[in-house]
């Protein structure tokens, strides 16, 4: 199955994400071997070029490293790992703020009903 | 770097003498997957004939690898037409033997391995096959060989779009990165994600030739959105 891809945003910045995202989680773990940019690209169902281009990106931010022999590592860096974890957490904390705070509710009251349903939920 | 397909003021008029491809300046490097996108009657066929020697320029030049249309180019060219060519009454296994003969590069097990994954039967004769599987046999044959230029004129308009997938996958995973394929559809939304760069052929003339995400990125929206948007009727 093709990579879900959001319209209108380029392609190489959402595989950069999805593959930064299967990082954070733990799917490709710390100094582990990714799989080939053709093998990759036909998973996501993309441009090998393009599967290229985001494989570039993850290593100009040290995500990634190319070893001569061996094609392409996750970083052994556990403490970056764990801070773009912490980033993206962030992020996606603040949109969910944002979104709360569109339908009318204030950050406390917002934190108090995410609390209920948690409860709930357990 | 040289292009592996260059067209310059390239010209073809019918006899009515309205010109279907007018001027076409165009060229499309080695390693691309470049989709040719236009409205119906904007002349894409006839650029991809005369590409491939089909037809001959009334003005103008076509060049492949630097050379005219012509056996040599024919050798690293594979090409998919819109319309079948596949004799009826034979099998899918003749017509395997047929490509095997008649190019050098055509690869016979990436041929088979691909019918068994598409569970299309070797011994089925070709009238026996829905429309939407004999396009899929067309499409194995020409994507087994290993040319250097691939021509696919709507290469997925008639196959289910599990096949479609399929396909697509089989396009780059058979790739190689010193071919460049041409793509022609109306299916944008299918391909888009495949291909490098996107050109836009009207009325027989080339208006945009540019890569996939610097659209998204300049336009923020897809090809398939942008396209509706410039050929809006």
């Amino acid at each position: 199955m093709a990579w879900e891809m959001d319209n209108g945003r380029p392609i190489y910045s959402q595989i950069v994400e999805k593959i930064q995202l299967r990082i954070i989680s733990g799917y490709y773990p710390a100094g582990t071997k990714l799989p080939s940019v053709r093998d990759l690209a036909a998973e996501a169902g993309v441009n090998p070029n393009t599967m290229q281009k985001a494989f570039m990106e993850l290593e100009r931010s040290g995500l990634l490293t190319t070893m001569r022999t061996s094609g392409r590592i996750v970083t052994e860096d556990e403490n970056m790992i764990k801070e773009i974890k912490e980033t993206i957490a962030k992020q996606e904390i603040e949109q969910f703020f944002n979104k709360m705070r569109e339908i009318g509710f204030s950050p406390e009251q917002t934190m108090n009903l995410a609390e209920s349903v948690y409860k709930e939920d357990k | 770097m040289s292009a592996l397909v260059e067209c310059v003021g390239l010209t073809k008029c019918y006899t009515n003498g309205v010109p279907a491809v007018a001027g076409l300046n165009l060229a499309i490097e080695k390693g691309h997957i470049v989709g040719l996108l236009g409205p119906n009657g904007s002349g894409k066929t006839t650029l991809i004939k005369m590409i491939n020697g089909l037809l001959r320029p009334t003005e103008g030049a076509v060049l492949v690898n630097g050379k005219e249309p012509g056996v040599e180019t024919k050798k690293v060219v594979s090409y998919l037409p819109e319309r079948t060519y596949l004799e009826a009454q034979r099998t899918v296994a003749d017509m395997l033997e047929f490509f095997e003969d008649f190019y050098e590069d055509f690869d016979p097990e990436r041929a088979k391995e691909m019918l068994a994954s598409l569970g299309i039967d070797p011994k089925a004769r070709m009238k026996t096959l829905s429309k939407g599987t004999k396009e899929k046999v067309q499409l194995i044959l020409v994507m087994s060989r290993r040319a250097e230029l691939f021509i696919l004129d709507e290469p997925i308009a008639g196959v289910d779009p599990a096949a479609r997938d399929y396909i697509i996958r089989t396009i780059i995973s058979n790739y190689n990165p010193e071919a460049s394929v041409i793509i022609c559809t109306h299916l944008i939304s299918d391909i888009e994600n495949i291909l490098d760069d996107v050109v836009f052929i009207k009325q027989g003339q080339i208006v945009l030739q540019m890569s996939v995400d610097d659209i998204r990125e300049k336009h923020g929206k897809t090809v398939d959105a942008y396209f509706r948007e410039v050929f809006a009727c």
